[in-house]
C-alpha cells in the first residue's frame, strides 16, 4: 500500500517524512520497511521513527534538498519489494500483585469492574510496537481495550520503580528505568527493557507485538532473579 | 587520572554525542556548546571528538593525578590553578596533583575543560556522552577518570585565542521554521520573533522561555524532536530541547535553531534575554 507523503525540512540537515496523521499498524508497517530500504545510504546519520513520520538526520547539512527529497521519493515509489524483518511476539510476564499495581484497585473502583477484570483485559490481547522514544527502551503500544483507558494522575509520581507497567489514556507501556511518571501503575515486569549489556540493547523493534503474561509474585523474584543472573530467556513466536 | 574533588552544582563528560541509536530512544546527548567545546579540544591539538568534562556554573574542583596539558573554555568562572588564577582559552601544562578550581561568575554558564588526549571513559555506542542508564561515570565526589599520559614529544607551541564576545553576549538565536510554524497565525508568528526571556526551568534537557504565546494549535501525534527544536506546550510556553532530550515529542514544533543558536542558549542563564532570528532553508 502507498500513501501520500510530506516531505519537509528539519533544521539544517535532517528530512521529515510524514505519514497521514492517523495510528494505525498499515502506516507504521510502511515506515520501517521504508527506514529499512534507506538504511544503505552512507551520508544517514541516524533516523528516528514515530507514529506517522520518519526523520532522516544527515551527516552534513543539506544543500541539495531537491535531489535529496527526490531520491528518496524514487526509493519510495519503486519499492514494490518489501524488506521483511523478522517480527515477533514476545511474551512479557507481569505480577498484577497489588503490591506492584500500586492503583489496580483505585482503578477497579472507578470501573466498577474487580481488579481481575482489569488483570484479564489487559492480558487477554497482544500489542503493536509502534516505536521507542521517551526513554530507552520505552516501548509506545497500540491496542489497549476501550474499557481499560484511564485518564494520567493529575499529578505524576515522583518515582516509578523500573519496569512498572502503566496505563495512560489510551497507551498501555513498561517504565525502562526508575522515572518521575504520570501513568496510572497496574503491575510489574521483572524485565529489564534496555539493558545496555545485552548484545541487543532492546530486545523489541518496531512492528514487534506484546503479549502480557500474568505471573504470581513467586513467579516474579524467580524470573527477577533469572534475568539478573543473565540466565532468563523471553519466549518469542515469529509473527 | 583526574580525581573529582567536588562535582559542583552538575558536571558531566560530553563529546560530539551518540548518533544511530535513537530508534532505541537513546538520546543524543554531547556538548551543548558546541563552538566552546571544539576550541578547547583545537586548541590541544585533539580530535574534535575527543571527551571533555563540561561544568555548569563552574563550581567544580578537580586534581590532576598525573602530568597533562589542559584548556577553559565557554563560560569564565574565575578559573585558578593551585589558587592561582589562569587564563581562558589558553592552554597550560599541569603537574601531577595540581588542584583546579573557580570563583566567580564573569561571564557564561558552562565551562569545557579539555585535557590533551580527552577524557578516556568508557565508550558506550560510540560515545563517551553520560546520560543516565546509558553510561556509568558519574561525576561525582572521588570519581576518578583515565586520561592519557602526557605527550611531551609533540610542538609545544600552543596558541591561544580570543572567544568571540558576541557569542556571550549576543541574544539573537538564528533559526529555521519548524513543521507545524506553518500552523500558527500571523499575529503568533510576529510575536514568536520579538524578545522573550528565560526562566528558571533550563538544563541540559531543555531551556523553558519565561513569557507565553497565545497557543491554539492542537497537539502532534507524537513525532520525531532534536536539540534546537522550539516546542510549544499547551499553556503557550516555548521550550527549546537541548542537547539530553527525547527522540520523540507530542507537542508542536514551531521552529529549529541553528548549531550555533544551541551553542549560544547553553551560555544564558535564567533571565536572560533571547531573541529568535529566522533565517531562509539555504
Amino acid at each position: 500500500m502507498k500513501f501520500q507523503l510530506t516531505y519537509k525540512l528539519f533544521g539544517r540537515s535532517a528530512i521529515l517524512i510524514e505519514w497521514p496523521a492517523n495510528i494505525s499498524q498499515e502506516i507504521i508497517q510502511d515506515i520501517i520497511s521504508f527506514e529499512r530500504k534507506i538504511k544503505e545510504i552512507d551520508s544517514i546519520l541516524d533516523t528516528i521513527i514515530a507514529y506517522n513520520s520518519l526523520l532522516i538526520r544527515y551527516q552534513n547539512p543539506i544543500t541539495t534538498n531537491e535531489i535529496i527529497i527526490s531520491q528518496l521519493k524514487k526509493i519510495y515509489e519503486a519499492s514494490s519489494y518489501l524488506i521483511k524483518q523478522d517480527q515477533f511476539l514476545w511474551h512479557i510476564p507481569v505480577c498484577y500483585d497489588v503490591s506492584f499495581g500500586i492503583d489496580l484497585e483505585e482503578i477497579a473502583n472507578k470501573k466498577k469492574c474487580s481488579v481481575a477484570d482489569i488483570i484479564r483485559l489487559h492480558t487477554e490481547t497482544d500489542y503493536l510496537v509502534y516505536f521507542i522514544g521517551f526513554q530507552p527502551g520505552f516501548l509506545y503500544l497500540g491496542g489497549l481495550h476501550q474499557n481499560l483507558h484511564i485518564p494520567r494522575k493529575s499529578n505524576p509520581r515522583v518515582r516509578v520503580d523500573m519496569g512498572s507497567v502503566g496505563i495512560g489514556g489510551s497507551q498501555t507501556g513498561v517504565y525502562p528505568q526508575d522515572s518521575s511518571g504520570g501513568w496510572n501503575i497496574i503491575g510489574k515486569s521483572p524485565l529489564n527493557f534496555f539493558d545496555i549489556n545485552a548484545s541487543e540493547s532492546c530486545f523489541a523493534k518496531p512492528g514487534d507485538r506484546i503479549q502480557f503474561i500474568a505471573v504470581d509474585i513467586h513467579s516474579f523474584y524467580q524470573i527477577e532473579r533469572e534475568v539478573i543472573n543473565q540466565e532468563f530467556i523471553i519466549k518469542k513466536r515469529l509473527l | 587520572m583526574i580525581e573529582v574533588l567536588h562535582p559542583g552544582i552538575y558536571c558531566s563528560i560530553q563529546d560530539q554525542g551518540r548518533f544511530g541509536y535513537a530508534k532505541m530512544g537513546v538520546p543524543q546527548a554531547g556538548y551543548a556548546d558546541s563552538y566552546a567545546a571544539k576550541m578547547a579540544n583545537a586548541l590541544l591539538k585533539n580530535h574534535e571528538k575527543d571527551a571533555l568534562i563540561e561544568i555548569t556554573f563552574g563550581q567544580g574542583k578537580f586534581k590532576f593525578k598525573s602530568d597533562t596539558y589542559i584548556c577553559l573554555t565557554g563560560g569564565d568562572f574565575s578559573p585558578k590553578l593551585n589558587g592561582k588564577l589562569i587564563k581562558m582559552q589558553s592552554v597550560y601544562p599541569i603537574k601531577k596533583d595540581s588542584v583546579l578550581s573557580f570563583g566567580k561568575r564573569v561571564y557564561g554558564a558552562r565551562v569545557y575543560l579539555s585535557v590533551q588526549g580527552g577524557i578516556q571513559t568508557e565508550k558506550v555506542y560510540g560515545s563517551r556522552s553520560y546520560f543516565e542508564g546509558i553510561t556509568q561515570q558519574k561525576l561525582v565526589k572521588g570519581a576518578m577518570l583515565p586520561i592519557l599520559p602526557i605527550q611531551k614529544d609533540t610542538d609545544n607551541s600552543f596558541s591561544r585565542v580570543r572567544a568571540s564576545e558576541k557569542h556571550f553576549t549576543t541574544i539573537y538565536l538564528p533559526c529555521l521554521k519548524g513543521p507545524e510554524f506553518s500552523k500558527l497565525n500571523n499575529e503568533q508568528q510576529r510575536k514568536l520573533l520579538t524578545p522573550f526571556s528565560i526562566s528558571d526551568h533550563n538544563n541540559r534537557v531543555g531551556y523553558r522561555l519565561k513569557e507565553s504565546l497565545e497557543n491554539n494549535i492542537s497537539s502532534i501525534l507524537t513525532s520525531p524532536v532534536l536539540p534546537g527544536t522550539v516546542q510549544l506546550t499547551p499553556s503557550g510556553k516555548c521550550i527549546i530541547l537541548m542537547q539530553d532530550c527525547q527522540v520523540t515529542g507530542g507537542y508542536p514544533r514551531i521552529l529549529q535553531l541553528s548549531e550555533i543558536a544551541i551553542a549560544r542558549i547553553s551560555q544564558k542563564i535564567t533571565g536572560d534575554k533571547i531573541q529568535f532570528i529566522l533565517e531562509d532553508h539555504s
